[in-house]
């Protein structure tokens, strides 16, 4: 069952319209808040007046940093997360909430929100990394690695080096959007809360919320059953989620917000601009001897995020001579955050374009470059083996699937008939395969049925599917009578839907829940005279659709249904932890890794890029469900696209504004954009990176990609592009 | 006041208008209504008839209410999905007369006497419309939040005769985004209900 393409369990809810999202809950009473955001970047509150706004009809409340009840917004987590709750006059970023509104209907309240009046005394806002009061700093940590790392003696081996690159690549900053804007929706009874929140993680979430309003975690639900994407964004907790429990507290009924598509430009977080400096130093046949990577990272005033840009540069590939560093900028902007592939996704940009620069250097093809320093230990854990590494197959077979042996060595080598200039592009890509401790609860029942749980999300990754085969397969009964369910604090705990670690964490535990319920249930037949297996061992049992016999003679053997009803009990249940500390490191240095093929055809004259074709081969060790793995990794290389030609939230310097915050503005590719995208699933059996061998695919399928297309377009143009994304006018 | 009378003539007006207008149109509703002109309609609610997936739902309702609003937190309908509120993203797409439009940019007042069809009402007695089995057996869609817009728009174009080739696909349904970028699966469950 483990590996079948099932189709997804919860697709017939979602193409009906019957899957419900956190603002589609509809408790009794409901009332809808809007949140007033903030039109400068950094000042104070001068003066706020509510008065015009509360005498609207349908007004129930007008909450500013005046009335606000007073919460520690700085206690959410993960990390230094600091809020802003309406808790003073204080203004550190554009779009942070000012005010709330609570109204009868969402159309009252989007109106009165609007005759809030609000006076600033706004400072001048530092809004680019290179401004005046720009601020740099060490951080203490890039997203949980070092933030520093060096080996060998990097100054001596680059000097020495005869072929040396030197460039410096950027990233822009990036919108996660995903399509169901954040969303809560909260209500009390008594001390009790229940939120039903767009979440990437429903114990993050509680804890996060207990901690701000003084609650025992046991006084706090949180319910997440769908979520309309994350991709990150949902993964810490935010503002909004806090104000409509404050709200719903202060009007004493339960209240719904969502985030207007402009405030999804705030302060939930985004992809941190990056400008990362790249040296390499090789011998004239591309063999690496030295490697900087160097990265500078936008950062807030008041929190610590960065993007890890350089981490990947760690590990891919041999190289002696080594250093990566990290810096924040500090300026007048949100708080970035994860943001699909964090650090990998903006790191794997530099690094496998300053890969391609070597190749055309060198005159060494570029896969053959890659595969010249490829590494079979983990440089950056002192040679630490990996758990399993599939990357020479991913190369081939990637590269066997698109034809890379047909690429012309020469750039602006070939046209279409119609004179667009064509060109090839490769890159690697590869991502930690992590993990955390997760819990799970089985249930056999006397129907022979089974309900399985775990208070883990599905964002749209096929969670509810995943682990509804993981379960059915462990428990030995057809998926048919298995239903998992998710989404739920008074689940057993689960690891939240980041990172790439949630498939791996999960089923871990859902597969030890399993077969503890049916190892109960083959103890209660072996210790019943009347049981055809009674005094057998458990060894000797196959558990399959619903019936234990035994290996030798299987018709010798009886089914759950029967061990039940004798017991006389209407279910057996188990509870299972899949323990594991992310601190501790093992034997084993683990990550997924993957191949990525482009062909963009380029009008000359235009300088318009059309991706033709993209083939993209990945190895993650045992796949859950190739049908989901497929779409997970198509979405990924779609994310790798939109960063090379579409994405960037573009400031404007004078006020620390975005100035594309909608959809039709900020760009994001269309169908049109994406051709056929073509996924190679290379097999992969790792017995160490965790009991099932599953490693995480939701991240690895962006990584590299933005490389890819612009080494692409290179090949097709001679024109190097290092700032993303490639806009038509950097090729003109 | 007669509400019916009043709202069948599918004018509105900004909540922008000098009060004195708002007066008219609401104090002469039938010497408004025996003119052909166009007549006033609220900033108060109104009653209207909306035609749902072949129902009819009686509701009273501010002129400014969209049809998105209307669905979703009157009719407890909230299978069309609100992506960007503002016309940009086609989660909101529903069929009004069989027309491909977005919820969020049409005023629920101007349906009336029109037939809408969400995503709710594709089905046939629990049996799946053609696209809607489609995307299931072509994975095409995760988190299926733009799923009910793009499924709209799938059998509206496969109406109008514009499924004929993977492109013409690819360019009708570019109105709907998909963010997990579910777009290959799409093309291919779009193609494989038009030739069903
Ligand atoms: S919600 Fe209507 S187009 Fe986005
Ligand atoms: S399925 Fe998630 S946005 Fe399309």
């Amino acid at each position: 069952m483990i590996g079948a393409p099932l189709a997804r369990v919860d697709g017939r809810a979602k193409v009906t319209g019957a899957a419900r999202y956190s603002y589609e809950e509809q408790p009794a009473h409901v009332a809808y808040a809007v949140i007033v955001t903030s039109t400068i970047a950094v000042g104070r509150i001068a003066s706020i007046d509510g008065t015009e706004a509360l005498s609207r009809r349908g007004v129930l409340a007008v909450l500013t940093h005046d009335n606000a009840p007073r919460v520690r917004q700085d206690a959410a987590s993960p990390g230094d997360r600091k809020l802003r709750l309406l808790q003073d006059d204080r203004v550190l970023y554009d779009r942070q909430p000012v005010a709330l509104v609570v109204a009868e209907s969402f159309e009252v309240a989007t109106e009165a929100a609007a005759r809030v009046r609000v006076t600033y005394a706004a400072e001048t806002p530092a809004t680019t990394m290179n401004a005046p009061g720009a601020v740099t700093y060490e951080p203490p940590e890039a997203n949980q690695n070092p933030a520093d790392s060096a080996r060998g003696s990097f100054d001596s081996a680059f000097a020495a080096a005869p072929v040396r690159i030197d460039q410096t690549y950027v990233t822009p900053t990036e919108f996660h959007n995903p399509m169901e804007p954040h969303a809560t929706t909260a209500a009390w009874d008594g001390n009790r809360l229940t939120l039903y929140d767009a979440s990437q993680g429903v114990f993050d979430r509680r804890k996060s919320i207990a901690a701000i309003f003084g609650l025992p975690e046991s006084g706090v639900r949180v319910v997440t059953k769908f979520v309309g994407g994350g991709f990150g964004s949902k993964g810490g907790t935010n503002a909004h989620t806090a104000l409509a429990a404050m709200a719903a507290r202060l009007v004493g009924r339960p209240v719904k917000i969502v985030l207007t598509r402009p405030d999804m430009f705030g302060g939930h977080g985004y992809r941190p601009r990056t400008e990362q400096h790249l040296r390499i130093g090789a011998d004239t046949s591309g063999r690496l001897l030295a490697l900087a990577h160097d990265v500078r990272s936008q950062a807030s005033r008041f929190e610590n995020f960065i993007e890890n840009s350089a981490v990947i540069s760690r590990m891919l590939y041999a190289v002696p001579n080594q250093v990566t560093t990290h810096r924040g900028v500090r300026y007048d902007v949100a708080t970035p955050t994860f943001m699909r592939a964090p650090g990998e996704s903006s790191g794997s940009f530099a690094l496998e374009s300053a890969m391609d620069e070597l190749a055309y250097a060198t005159g060494v093809d570029p896969l053959a470059l890659r595969l010249l320093n490829y590494t079979e230990t983990d440089p950056d854990q002192h040679g630490k083996p990996f758990s399993s590494k599939s990357l020479r197959r991913c190369y081939a077979e990637g590269a066997a699937r698109f034809g890379w042996s047909q690429r012309p060595p020469q750039v602006r080598a070939t046209r279409t008939a119609d004179g667009l200039l064509v060109g090839y592009g490769m890159a690697s890509s590869t991502y930690p395969a992590n993990r955390s401790s997760s819990a799970a609860m089985a249930t056999v029942h006397s129907d022979g049925s089974a309900y399985v749980t775990s208070g883990a999300c599905d964002i749209g990754t096929g969670a509810y599917t995943a682990f509804t085969q993981i379960a059915a397969e462990a428990l030995g009964i057809d998926v048919a009578h298995v239903r998992f369910d998710l989404g739920d604090t008074l689940m057993p705990e689960a690891a939240r839907a980041g990172g790439s670690q949630q498939t791996a964490s999960v089923a871990n535990a859902v597969h030890l829940a399993g077969i503890a319920v049916r190892d109960k249930l083959a103890a209660a037949a072996v210790a019943d005279a009347a049981s055809p297996l009674h005094g057998r061992r458990l060894d000797d049992m196959t558990f399959a659709r619903g019936r234990i016999a035994l290996r030798e003679r299987p018709e010798l053997g009886e089914t759950y249904v029967a061990i039940l009803q004798r017991a006389g009990v209407s279910s057996m249940s188990a509870f299972a932890e899949a323990k594991h500390d992310r601190r501790v490191k093992g034997p084993y240095s683990t990550h997924a890794f993957g191949a990525h093929f482009a062909e963009v055809h380029v009008d000359p004259d235009f300088g318009t890029v059309r991706l033709a074709r993209m083939v993209s081969a990945f190895a993650a060790g045992r796949i859950v469900n190739s049908r989901m793995a497929r779409s997970q990794y198509m979405g990924g290389v779609v994310w790798g696209v939109s960063m090379a030609l579409h994405e960037e939230g573009r400031i404007d310097e004078r006020s620390g504004r975005y100035m594309n915050a909608n959809l039709e503005n900020y760009l994001v590719p269309v169908n049109a954009d994406i051709p056929e995208i073509d996924i190679v699933l290379v097999d992969e059996e790792d017995p160490h990176v965790n009991p099932l061998g599953i490693k995480g695919i939701g991240e690895i399928g962006i990584v590299g990609m933005n490389a890819a297309v612009a080494n692409a377009v290179f090949h097709a143009t001679e024109k190097r592009v290092r700032d993303l994304p490639i806009r038509p006018e950097k090729l003109l | 006041m007669d509400d019916r009378t009043f709202s069948r003539r599918r004018f509105l007006i900004g909540t922008a208008l000098p009060a004195a207008a708002l007066g008219m149109g609401l104090s002469a509703p039938a010497a408004v209504e025996a003119q052909t002109a166009p007549a006033l309609m609220g900033p108060e609610p109104v009653d209207v008839m909306l035609q749902v997936n072949g129902r009819a739902y009686p509701l009273k309702v501010e002129p400014r209410v969209t049809l998105l609003d209307a669905l979703r937190e009157r009719l407890g309908l909230t299978g069309s999905k609100k992506g960007c509120d503002q016309g940009q993203c086609g989660a909101c797409t529903v069929l009004v007369d069989g027309r491909r439009v977005n919820a969020c940019l049409t005023l629920a007042v101007a349906t009336e006497g029109k037939q809408v069809t969400t995503v709710e009402g594709l089905a046939r007695g629990g049996r799946l419309h053609p696209v809607q089995q489609a995307f299931i057996d072509n994975d095409a869609f995760q988190c299926g939040y733009c799923t009910p817009g793009q499924i709209c728009s799938a059998v509206g174009l496969i109406a109008e005769g514009r499924a004929g080739s993977d492109a013409q696909i690819r360019e009708s349904m570019s109105g709907n985004i998909c963010r997990c970028g579910a777009y290959t699966n799409i093309v291919r469950a779009v193609n494989a209900a038009a030739r069903a």
